[in-house]
């Protein structure tokens, strides 16, 4: 059948008529061999729009469309389901950007007007010779991968385990719970996180629909949406898991005293131990780089230490009674199955000995908010007493804010939660320590969220000192007897034009949120993209902030930008619904843009196979020839450049479609 | 024999304050193997007063010692830090900004030169340290200093804003190389603080109490002597040593060298070639066991 091609032009508003002619481009378009009609008009995905193009196909009798308006991202998805209802198979249509790809990146509109001509011609070329294909439809597996234990990926399981459906949460410390259960209070509402944590830490523990994965990483991922496969690394914890009671008790024999992770290193542990009060699952971990009896046995010596085991028998205390402890236990890999993925990896907190200049790591008495979150815990190593490293109370304190964020040297972002977690410090001190000063050192103060504002009022009358400038040295180098033995902190206040040298006891840097340090190895792992700041990419800022180019795999909280408690929370039911809504669905559809093998030109060399990066491409060994599965294959062409005999064809991406379009454009 | 342009600018040239540091870096890369070249008809770096009349001019002033730089090939060596930092500051904008990169083609083209941008600006200490190694630098020592406490002040140009490689609020260079001499660096925390710069002639107060600050941190720490590699801290701390005693009733006799003069102690150079006695505050008795 010859080709009858309908020619689209969208004016986008202004966005593409403010700088394309596009009546001149509907007129050249119209002229074209095998275009039956053009026309251009205001807004093409609006309703009106696309009854323009069914219209045409119905009455005209079309059998090929362009449209020329944005980005096939943006809105091939609409023109194809317009050609499809209209009774044309989907494939039919070709669309040319000339809004990212031309109006938005020129400011000649004469150049611009013949660009987007040249765009049209090559998708009308193109369009030619496009063939019909047909998507076919795969089972979804309903099961589902959680990635980071912290508050976004608890809700995220929770969420989807409530519906249901089987969740596997991979958390890569012992215990899920992540930032939040290392806080104390939440703002604005001052709510105890932990007495809103804990609850769902447990509800996850005890969930039937919950496999949790404590202590493990993924390694591998491979499949797509709908049908995933993961390797999981489950490190071993020394510990089994169904005999350990929780009850501490090895913790108590163990000799080995190091700094606790949980507690910012201002705590001490032993090297086996249960990571916090309420660490789910509650059960022992043996840390092997310093256990004795585990290092002992890596360096070749036999039987040292083991008296978590052992216990003491001469002073009558028992070791392990449930003999939970398995000195054997090696890391393990597991295989898993998934529909779909949420990654809710979060952030860490930036270094600040970085920062020489304030002191951290050198001076006494300079804390990380993360730091002062365990002060001020009633779990932590004080008790929740503002103590200074000499046990006494500091008289006044400084809190430093932007401390590698807003700082071209380090991160250039605002980390968004740490003028309020200040205020919240601020706060805090004033309750614990009412005749303390305290100071919050401010470029500005970015107070926005429900109640946020206000909280930053209540703060101003509890009488805390606002000083807006950014502090840029902290000493011990004192110049007077007011100073002396104080740390004195450096800050030039703005308002009042002044440099200014305030003597403390206690400095609070509130530091970035940035991203972890092991985000590049897992986006490498999952296919996914990373930000310019190194934090994961959403597949759009505004209307897919959850999802990602990957589909099926979902970002959520921090690990995709700095958040705060409400917006990760809000993300992870955000992703849970659109799971749960995939899931619901129950089927996946699969592209029709994929490989093809002609068998009858195979030679059967293979070397597609392993060029092949999604493992789509199998070996027939009765007829010798390769075989694409159609599930697997991404469409990406790379075997069908590859292929020597060129017996390998890209499906809506073939050498005379390409050529066609390049013509097109050249003409 | 390597060779590095060599810019000395207005502080060390023959009638410069800084004329010490010249001649013992030339008596220092004798001894080391090193040959710095001077530019041939060099002109003023473009800094201070002229940058704040007239930037653009300045950066074409500075530029043409860069053209010139470039035509002899390597990596050009500029002493002191504020021709140091304005030569580099210069490379950055061309680079950066195309307008001012335009105007400053043209007036190098007006004089037959042209500037593409390939000279790296580095100081002597970094070379040292970097290229020579304090390794060979070690192994060149005659007298070791053993026992001599140095306050090892680096200003605050030699390490900012981002030019060099050392840290700009923690240099270690300069203390890694007077180590390797033998000497003992004192903890000098206002290492990297301001000597008040130009601002002695402006603003002689509030120099004054920079340049107290210095001296009372590297006395109090045990320095018996203080060295630096930049002519201006060089002569602020030295020269304005007295007048910090009689505005604070203080008692300082701390000799301030240039690091390049140390090494050529310990290499056991003339001390006139080193220049020692161009300081004001004399040195003779800090390194009477040395000479």
């Amino acid at each position: 059948m010859a080709p009858k091609i309908g020619v689209y032009i969208c004016h986008c508003g202004s966005n593409i008529a403010g700088i394309v002619d596009c009546s001149k481009v509907s007129d050249f378009a119209r002229a074209l061999p095998n275009v039956a009609v053009a026309r251009d008009y205001k807004y093409m995905c609006s309703d009106p729009g696309q009854n323009l193009i069914k219209d045409d196909i119905k009455k005209l009798g079309l059998n090929r469309v362009v449209v020329a308006s944005c980005s096939p991202r943006m809105h091939e998805p609409t023109f194809r389901r317009a050609c499809q209802d209209a009774g044309l198979n989907q494939y039919l249509f070709e669309m040319a950007n000339i809004r990212e790809q031309c109006s938005w990146v020129h400011t000649d509109k004469e150049m611009a007007t013949e660009k987007a001509k040249a765009l049209v011609a090559a998708a009308v070329k193109r369009v030619a010779l496009h063939e019909p294909l047909e998507t076919k439809e795969v089972s979804m597996n309903a099961n589902t991968l959680v990635i980071g234990g912290g508050v976004a990926g608890i809700q995220a399981a929770l969420e989807i385990a409530d519906s249901g459906h089987k969740v596997y949460l991979l958390e890569k410390d012992a215990s899920i719970g992540g930032h939040m259960a290392m806080f104390d209070k939440t703002f604005p509402t001052l709510d105890c996180a932990a007495c809103i944590l804990t609850p769902k830490m447990t509800t996850v523990g005890q969930h039937r629909n919950i496999e949790l994965l404590a202590n493990s990483e993924i390694t591998e991922l491979s499949g797509y949406v709908g049908n995933f496969k993961a390797k999981i690394k489950k490190k071993a914890r020394y510990i089994d898991m169904v005999k350990c009671t929780g009850c501490g008790r090895c913790s108590e024999l163990c000799p080995t005293s190091i700094p606790n992770e949980f507690d910012c290193g201002l705590g001490k542990r032993k090297a086996i131990y249960i990571p916090s009060p309420y660490a789910v699952p509650n059960k022992a971990i043996i840390d092997a780089k310093n256990c004795r009896h585990l290092k002992g046995k890596a360096e070749g010596k036999a039987d040292v230490c083991r008296l978590c085991q052992k216990g003491i028998p001469n002073r009558n205390q028992p070791g392990c009674e449930a003999e939970a402890i398995d000195f054997n236990q090696q890391d393990e890999i597991v295989e898993i199955e998934i529909g779909n993925i949420i990654v809710a990896t979060g952030f860490q907190q930036f270094d600040p000995t970085k920062i020489y200049q304030l002191g951290y790591g050198r001076l006494n008495n300079v804390f990380t908010g993360l730091e002062f979150e365990r002060l001020t815990n009633a779990s932590g190593p004080t008790n929740g007493k503002v103590l200074l490293k000499d046990g006494s109370e500091p008289k006044a304190v400084a809190i430093l804010h932007c401390i590698g964020s807003r700082d071209t040297n380090y991160h250039k972002y605002c980390s968004r939660v740490c003028c309020m977690y200040s205020l919240k410090f601020a706060h805090l001190l004033r309750e614990k320590l009412p005749d303390t000063a305290v100071y919050q050192l401010y470029i500005d103060m970015r107070c926005a969220g429900s109640g946020y504002e206000e909280f930053y009022e209540r703060l101003q009358e509890e009488g805390v000192n606002f000083i807006r400038g950014k502090a840029g040295e902290v000493t011990d180098l004192t110049e007077t007897p007011e100073e002396k033995g104080k740390l004195v902190v450096m800050v030039e206040d703005t308002l009042v034009r002044r440099k200014r040298r305030l003597p403390v006891d206690m400095v609070i840097l509130s530091c970035a949120l940035e991203p972890r340090p092991d985000t590049e190895q897992l986006a490498r792992i999952l296919t996914l993209s990373r930000k310019a700041d190194g934090f994961l990419l959403e597949k759009h800022p505004k209307l897919d902030p959850v999802a990602t180019t990957t589909d099926g795999i979902y970002i959520v909280g921090a690990c995709q930008s700095p958040k705060d408690i409400p917006d990760t929370v809000a993300q992870a039911s955000a992703a849970a619904a659109r799971v749960l809504a995939l899931i619901s669905k129950g089927k996946v559809e699969i592209e029709a843009a994929i490989a093809y093998i002609d068998e009858d030109k195979c030679a059967g060399c293979k070397i597609c196979i392993d060029m092949c990066p999604y493992k789509a491409i199998s070996f027939d060994e009765v007829k010798k020839v390769c075989r694409v599965n159609e599930a697997l294959c991404k469409g990406c062409g790379t075997c069908v450049a590859a292929c020597p005999a060129g017996a390998i064809k890209g499906r809506h991406f073939t050498t005379e479609e390409i050529m066609a379009e390049i013509e097109g454009v050249m003409a | 024999m390597t060779h590095y342009p060599y810019y000395p600018g207005c502080g060390l040239s023959p009638e410069g304050f800084g004329r010490a540091f010249d001649w013992s870096i030339k008596g220092v890369n004798a001894v080391l193997g090193l040959d710095f070249r001077e530019i041939p008809d060099w002109n003023c770096c473009g800094t201070v007063p002229y940058d704040t009349l007239h930037e653009e001019a300045s950066f074409a002033v500075c530029a043409r010692n860069l053209a010139l730089a470039e035509k002899m090939g390597g990596d050009l060596v500029a002493p002191c830090s504020s021709c140091y930092v304005f030569l580099s500051r210069t490379n950055q904008y061309l680079a950066q900004y195309p307008k001012v990169k335009k105007s400053v083609d043209e007036a190098l083209a007006a004089g037959g030169l042209e500037y593409h941008g390939k000279v790296k600006v580095r100081k002597v200490l970094d070379v040292y340290v970097n290229d020579v190694g304090n390794d060979v630098i070690a192994s060149k020592v005659k007298r070791n200093l053993d026992g001599l406490k140095v306050a090892c002040y680096y200003g605050c140009q030699e390490v900012r804003p981002i030019f060099g490689k050392d840290h700009p609020e923690n240099p270690k260079y300069m203390d890694k190389l007077v180590k390797a001499l033998g000497a003992e660096p004192v903890n000098f925390p206002f290492k990297s603080a301001c000597c008040g710069g130009s601002l002695i002639i402006s603003e002689e107060d509030a120099s004054l109490d920079l340049i107290k600050k210095l001296l009372d941190s590297a006395v109090s720490n045990g320095a018996e002597v203080m060295v630096t590699g930049c002519p201006l801290c060089q002569l602020n701390v030295d020269a304005y040593q007295s007048v910090v005693n009689r505005k604070y009733k203080t008692n300082y006799h701390l000799p301030v060298l240039f690091f390049t003069q140390l090494m050529g102690v310990a290499f056991g150079l003339d001390e006139k070639e080193l220049g020692l006695k161009t300081s004001i505050v004399p040195a003779k008795k800090a390194l009477a066991k040395f000479i």
